[in-house]
């Protein structure tokens, strides 16, 4: 690592686990967390008397519907009578779980830290998108009647007009990452579907169709993160986290040019810099970028700069983030085809990337070699980037 | 991973005849003070005029204004009333309603750029308003012909306004 910034330990994944993304799950949310947390130490070899530290990631309270979600996860977690935090930047929450777990090891304060997303929407009732309601400013959006797609289907038309980008064009994503979940064990969503699919599929707010959207789920997912010398002693192949980056806008997302994601690159830049990495379209193997809507996919694939600035419908077009193309991008299938339990969502795809790297996604594995992956995750009103970059 | 994964899958029928399934309605209800510079910002849509801040060190103009610069950290006294006019920045067809029910007619809404000193036409960032539009079709934004329109606000008549955003019904276009 070419850090720029001093870390008293270099710090690793040694173990990952998922539960199953579903519409309704019956597990209460620390179940689903108790869940992935042993899956994931038992992966690790690991048991939680091992554990240093815990980090939790939950999105908005109101999905789970309670107050405090992260206390009430912090058993399920691990957390009981350890140091345990919880972390949340909206939609970002995912990525953010596993930046705050590096920065525990990497100032030396803890060894071992489980790291612990979970997210369950099916509570809400009648629609999870009614709780959506309660983020817009109160003063000056809420009196205009928002649904939260609006917001997703603004920042889609100003893409498809400064790029030049049709509608089919970007539902290609969608096509793509839903066969990519035809692999994952988990995926709630996978299907074999065509453009016309998406085209032809519930029209909610132009230019947005029901299938250019993730679907809402349950789940959890978590990692082991482990200082050098620990992870050496408990597995022969540690990922290692190279770079990490998080920024934040302002919530004044109608005073910003909507077609390039700034929120996002600054945090890549961040990571990048940290990983010693000066051309990300170059240097990266593999990506994990985040896919709630399929625009977000190519649109964040920008501000990653993992393709130029309205490049990427074309290279999506030729095939270049296929699972066999030069660049892959959400192998896991992404959020809309994995599903999109929010935290769990961005956990899944630092756990998917964990996966590539160590050549054990079975057949999600990429075709090409891989060193390094990045993952990312954006939340909030267009506002949160949340960035990590992993080697092996 | 030949694993079996945890979790188990409820149907919706399933889940809403489960034993001891809860039913909470929340009442919280909430009163909302708009702050210092938004105020100044409700009392001039009332008045049928769109009020912008300066900031003294970097003189961008904001709208919505705020207390404070966020790029110079700098307090911001100086309102100054713009002439409301400004193109679309995006504009999109909405079908549903806030709780995703069907709307019987779709609503055109967007993003308006506000002509505003301060910036220059390559600025990421600008003054301007969420809002709806009229007097565009669902062509004009499907074809993209509402992207880059100029428009300008059309108020609510005086003795109906409030100060409230939607003192200002609509941005429809400035040759209408
Ligand atoms: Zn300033």
């Amino acid at each position: 690592m070419r850090s720029n910034i001093h870390v008293k330990d270099k710090v690793a994944i040694v173990g990952a686990g998922i539960t199953l993304f579903r519409r309704r799950l019956l597990e209460t949310p620390r179940e689903l967390a108790w869940e992935a947390a042993k899956m994931a130490l038992d992966n690790a070899g690991l048991t939680l008397k091992d554990i240093d530290c815990v980090v939790i990631g939950t999105a908005p309270d109101a999905f789970d519907g309670i107050h405090l979600n992260g206390e009430y996860l912090a058993d399920g977690s691990g957390g009981f009578s350890k140091p345990t935090v919880r972390v949340y930047v909206g939609g970002g929450t995912g990525v953010m779980v596993p930046i705050a777990a590096w920065w525990h090891v990497a100032s030396g304060h803890c060894k071992t830290v489980l790291a612990v997303a979970e997210e369950k929407m099916s509570p809400a009732h009648p629609h999870p998108q009614g709780v959506f309601a309660y983020i817009w400013d109160p003063i000056l959006e809420r009196p205009l009647g928002p649904n939260l797609i609006w917001i997703f289907a603004m920042e889609m038309r100003r893409y498809m007009h400064k790029c030049d980008a049709k509608k089919e064009d970007i539902a290609l994503v969608s096509v793509k990452n839903k066969r990519n979940a035809l692999d994952n064990p988990v995926a709630q969503a996978a299907a074999n579907i065509t453009v016309e699919d998406v085209l032809s599929s519930e029209l909610l707010v132009w230019p947005v169709n029901r299938l250019d959207i993730s679907p809402v789920s349950d789940g959890a997912a978590a990692l082991v993160l482990a200082s050098e010398n620990m992870a050496r002693r408990v597995t022969d192949s540690p990922v290692w986290v190279e770079g990490i980056g998080f920024t934040l806008d302002n919530t004044h997302w109608y005073n910003r040019e909507l077609g390039f994601p700034r929120y996002v690159n600054y945090a890549a830049r961040l990571a990048y810099k940290m990983a010693g990495i000066e051309r990300p379209w170059k240097e990266i193997d593999v990506a994990e970028p985040y896919d709630p809507f399929d625009y977000k996919e190519l649109h964040h694939i920008e501000g990653l700069m993992l393709a130029r600035p309205c490049e990427a419908p074309r290279l999506l077009k030729e095939g270049w983030f296929n699972r066999s193309g030069e660049l892959p991008t959400s192998p896991s299938g992404g959020l809309l085809g994995v599903g999109n339990p929010i935290a769990a969502a961005g956990l899944m795809k630092v756990a998917e990337l964990f996966w590539q790297l160590r050549y054990e996604a079975g057949a999600r594995q990429v075709k090409k070699p891989v060193h390094r992956g990045v993952a990312q995750a954006w939340g909030d009103l267009m506002q949160a980037g949340t960035v990590i970059v992993l080697g092996n | 991973m030949t694993k079996k994964y945890p979790g188990t899958y409820l149907k919706r029928d399933e889940m809403y005849s489960l034993p001891g399934l809860v039913r909470y309605k929340p009442t919280a209800k909430y009163s909302f003070s708009a702050g210092i510079a938004q105020t100044k910002f409700l009392e001039g849509l009332k008045k049928g005029k769109i009020i912008g801040v300066k900031c003294p060190s970097c003189g961008r103009v904001y709208v919505p204004p705020r207390a404070f610069c966020e790029y110079c950290h700098v307090p911001m006294n100086e309102y100054v009333e713009l002439p409301g006019t400004g193109e679309i920045h995006t504009a999109v067809i909405s079908y549903i309603s806030t709780f995703r029910q069907r709307m019987d007619k779709p609503e055109i809404v967007g993003v308006v750029k506000l002509d505003a000193p301060g910036y220059t036409k390559e600025s990421y960032e600008f003054a301007g308003l969420f809002h709806r539009f009229c007097g565009i079709t669902e062509e004009d934004v499907i074809s993209g012909k509402a992207i880059g329109m100029r428009v300008k606000p059309r108020w609510k008549p005086e003795n109906e306004r409030t100060g409230s955003v939607t003192d200002i019904e609509c941005f429809e276009p400035v040759e209408s």
